[in-house]
């Protein structure tokens, strides 16, 4: 069957077992992986996905089954076993479909030009990038050199009368290359991404890659101390993605967030606007319509320094007594909607990187953070995480620095911002993040 | 149960090296599921997965090619391998002779858990629920995972191999947040293992109860300290150090790249002599345990550190083709949408002669760190920092005040090389290791551990 047949059959199947409501996400795709090594193919793939995943409702009661098998029997199947799954829940009273369902009109959002590139050119492109990043003095070895695309369509069915299906592709290309050798080896890591390969840059992927280890090498610990701080932008990603997450309403509702009673409140410097946009024609996870049916639109989140609005879908709406903000999130068929950012966007200022590190004048520039995820605490935002970078002195980059911990806590931080880079980009980590560089007023570093 | 019968899968791999290849090959795999979580008092998220599938591989030189797609009809996987031949710039390989397939050893199942009804699933959750929640008044919310997996797998390869395996693996996990006033903390704990139902049916509110205590800990817990300090680090999931700090590092693949601190070091002593450690992937009932890997290859004990010495790294058949060495039955994968790369098993540091009490008596000012809330490592330099989610200051050889907001921050080679003292309370934790975007089941482990020195940040 295909993903439009089996996701109506699914519907009218779990009705057929009971369930007082139904919905089904069905996909097909196909996906290429090319990753270079030292000037040959290391490996290439070629592959199709599909399959469904069915959400039944018993009442209050929600159950979900997913499975590969799109014949009749394996989508009556999966109907049942969702159906029957949801009578082990416990009952709640917010849970249904959304009331607002439907589609917004999205241009772009799959490029033929994917479809026309053969998996020859796409190695050639990744070759490119190697090349690139080969090609700077001071690397000693590239690591990594991967593109990567894929294609696909996608169909959602409700009980609710709800039908909707769109198209989309995306290609990325990233390396990872090493300056230095022994103990004191450095990397660095280049990335793009668009809706297809025309649009990558080869050659500045991989001279990313390059410069980024390139300028760490014969990193030091810095000595303990607070002072100004700039996030480059894919670091000032990682932290925006993180504190996406912190705003989703199911988090704020089940006192996981630590911006629970903070809505309408200053959580930030006026300088640092973002917004979550599911419509931004560049924007990876940008959709006509969320994981349940609702409409992509775009949400600011947090203006002037206050925080808006948190994110919600139709359940966690219901229990605030609020409208979806169309942010049920679906990784993949194999997991239910639930809750989630989808573009976070940064809106840029007006300084370039070389202004924003001479108003630091005297601190340190953030190329790399580790262990982000284990190193904050989502409920008290409290984190410590690893750094690499360089010194700022008199208002220039100076000196590269590794082992180094930041640390402080996500109010502070959001607090602290000073500037804001005009040079944002897309980061594919953490979700989907358009971030510029960041200038924090002051953060506490400890070295040696 | 057969997913691909053997003359299927001979005509597959033999269509897959059409245009020539030094081995081509099947993995097969159906993978059945069941999770069930409670979150703030309720049970929800029921969740059933059916899924199989199948990845065709062909390695030539270098290079290696493949294909994987959803479902296991004869006409998918003969255009997979179709397309993955198209690939291989060479000349086609004549027949394939498929051996009889090799069961793998088993792990005992005792309680299938696809027999065991949802309800008593729900029922055990909500013991769990209740048992956090007594644990103390402070404690606000609770959130506990039931998982349940069974994966059949199928590898035939064009050397003749054909194996299977029959995976069961059960876990609850368990996460608790106290609070008291502006405080905030959370406590996790885990119990995990390749088995059926039995690993939680007993006593598995202790689970609970322990990620209760964690959290309530943290609620009198001081900022920590920073600078250059003497660490032990606890049993279990205190070895998260290990599997990052070093394991990650003696994966043949990074190793063979140059990737790893740890290349061309075999032979050499990084460790104090009375360090041996282990990636054992045939443990039995373990979480990271298996009857083969993902290449067919049987799991086995490695011993990666040998009283001091390094002694072998991790591989899969690709990279020990390499070497000229054996595989270590090392090659694992998540499912059939990935191709295998090596990865850990179980490893663990090997039981030494002291107890925890006397490695911590003999800090005068120091670290306990109990468990990490997870890590990062860069294999290149072996730099790594841990996030310390309970841990405790130590004074005069005591185990004092509770701690938070500790990190780690070092060098796995110093951290090694530093290690003074180990105990005997060897004990294996339940984790998910991601590499190349990979998830796959791997157990932590370790008795307590000293390490003389290093650097602690702090939140001060």
């Amino acid at each position: 069957m295909t993903p439009e047949d089996a996701a109506g059959r699914a519907v009218e199947q779990a009705l057929a077992a009971g369930a007082t409501d139904a919905e089904a996400w069905a996909e097909e795709s196909t996906s290429r992986r090319v990753r270079v090594y030292e000037g040959e193919v290391e490996s290439l793939s070629d592959a199709g996905g599909r399959g469904v995943g069915v959400r039944a409702f018993a009442g209050g009661r929600t159950g979900y089954a997913y499975g590969t098998d799109l014949s009749e029997a394996g989508v009556r199947e999966l109907a049942r076993s969702a159906r029957e799954a949801a009578e082990v829940a416990d009952e709640d009273e917010y849970a249904g479909l959304p009331a607002d369902l439907g589609a917004t009109e999205l241009e772009g959002l799959a490029s033929p030009e994917l479809g026309a590139w053969s998996t020859a050119r796409t190695v050639e492109l990744a070759l490119a990038v190697e090349r690139a990043a080969r090609a700077v003095a001071g690397v000693t070895q590239v690591e990594n050199a991967v593109y990567s695309d894929a294609q696909g369509s996608v169909a959602l069915v409700n009980s609710r009368g709800f039908s909707g299906r769109y198209r989309a592709t995306q290609a990325w290309a990233y390396a990872s290359a090493f300056a230095g050798e022994g103990a004191d080896l450095m990397t660095g890591l280049g990335v793009g991404l668009g809706r297809d390969p025309a649009v990558l840059d080869p050659e500045g992927i991989g001279r990313e890659a390059a410069g980024r280890a390139v300028a760490l090498v014969g990193a030091r610990r810095p000595t303990s101390r607070r002072c100004p701080v700039v996030l480059d932008a894919m670091v000032a990603a990682s932290f925006i993605g993180f504190i996406g997450s912190m705003l989703s309403a199911e988090a704020v509702q089940r006192g996981r967030s630590l911006f629970a009673d903070r809505e309408g409140h200053e959580v930030a410097d006026p300088a640092l606007a973002v917004a979550d946009d599911g419509t931004d024609p560049d924007g990876p996870a940008s959709a006509p319509f969320d994981g349940e049916g609702s409409p992509s639109r775009r949400t600011a989140l947090i203006e002037d320094g206050r925080l808006l609005t948190f994110l919600f879908d139709a359940r966690t709406a219901r229990r605030a007594d609020r409208m979806t903000t169309g942010n049920a999130s679906r990784g993949s068929y194999r997991s239910p909607p639930s809750v989630g950012a989808t573009n976070l966007i940064v809106a840029p200022g007006e300084d370039d990187l070389e202004a924003l590190v001479r108003r630091a004048d005297d601190g340190l520039y953030v190329t790399d953070v580790a262990g982000l995820h284990s190193g904050v605490n989502p409920v008290s935002g409290t984190f410590s995480v690893g750094a690499a970078g360089r010194l700022i002195e008199n208002g220039a980059l100076a000196a590269p620095v590794r082992e180094l911990t930041i640390a402080g806590d996500l109010v502070s931080m959001l607090k602290a911002v000073r500037a804001v880079g005009a040079e944002a980009r897309w980061v594919p980590f953490a979700g989907s993040v358009k971030a510029p560089p960041l200038l924090l007023e002051e953060m506490s570093v400890s070295g040696s | 149960m057969t997913l691909v019968a053997a003359d299927l899968a001979a005509h597959v791999l033999e269509r897959a090296l059409g245009r020539g290849g030094d081995l081509a090959e099947l993995y097969a795999e159906a993978r059945e599921g069941f999770s069930l979580s409670l979150d703030d008092g309720r049970v929800e998220r029921p969740q059933g997965g059916r899924e199989r599938g199948v990845c065709v591989r062909v390695v030539q030189g270098e290079s290696t090619y493949y294909g994987h797609v959803d479902g296991v009809a004869e006409e998918d996987l003969l255009r997979v391998a179709e397309s993955v031949s198209q690939a291989v710039r060479g000349s086609g390989r004549g027949a394939v002779t498929l051996g009889s397939a090799s069961g793998a050893p088993e792990h005992p199942v005792r309680i299938r858990p696809e027999d065991v009804e949802a309800a008593r699933k729900a029922d055990l959750l909500r013991a769990c629920d209740e048992r956090a929640r007594a644990a103390g008044d402070e404690v606000t919310q609770a959130r506990i995972g039931y998982g349940e997996v069974r994966r059949r797998v199928e590898v035939y390869n064009s050397n003749g191999r054909a194996a299977a395996d029959d995976r069961t693996r059960v876990r609850l996990s368990a996460q608790v947040v106290a609070r008291r006033n502006d405080r905030v903390e959370t406590g996790t704990d885990t119990r995990g293992g390749h088995a059926g139902f039995e690993l939680v049916e007993a006593n598995s509110e202790e689970v609970a109860e322990r990620a209760a205590r964690r959290a309530l800990t943290l609620l009198h817990a001081v900022d920590a300290p920073t600078g250059r300090l003497p660490v032990v680090v606890g049993n279990g999931f205190g070895g998260v150090l290990l599997h990052e700090a070093v394991g990650h590092g003696l994966e043949a693949d990074a190793v063979q790249k140059r990737a790893s601190v740890y290349a061309g070091r075999l032979g050499e002593r990084v460790a104090p002599e009375f360090v041996t450690a282990y990636d054992d992937g045939s443990r039995v009932g373990d979480w990271g345990s298996e009857g083969i890997d993902d290449e067919g290859t049987p799991t086995r004990r490695t011993t990666i550190i040998e009283e001091g010495r390094l002694r072998s790294y991790l591989y899969d058949l690709l990279r020990a083709g390499r070497d000229g060495v054996e595989s270590t039955g090392n090659g694992r994968r998540e499912s059939f949408r990935y191709v295998p790369v090596p990865r850990m098993t179980n490893t663990f540091f090997a039981p030494g002669e002291a107890t925890p009490d006397e490695l911590i008596a003999g800090v005068e000012r120091g670290l306990y760190a109990v468990s990490f809330g997870g890590g990062q490592v860069e294999p290149a330099t072996g730099d790594f920092v841990f996030g310390v989610s309970e841990g405790h200051l130590i004074e005069g050889g005591r185990v004092t005040a509770p701690v938070r907001g500790a990190t780690l921050v070092g060098n796995g080679l110093e951290a090694l090389a530093a290690i003074d003292g180990v105990a005997g309370d060897l004990e294996i934790a339940s984790g998910y290791c991601g590499k190349a975007g990979q998830s796959v089941p791997a157990g932590v482990g370790q008795p307590h551990v000293r390490i003389r020195e290093l650097t602690v940040g702090g939140t001060a």
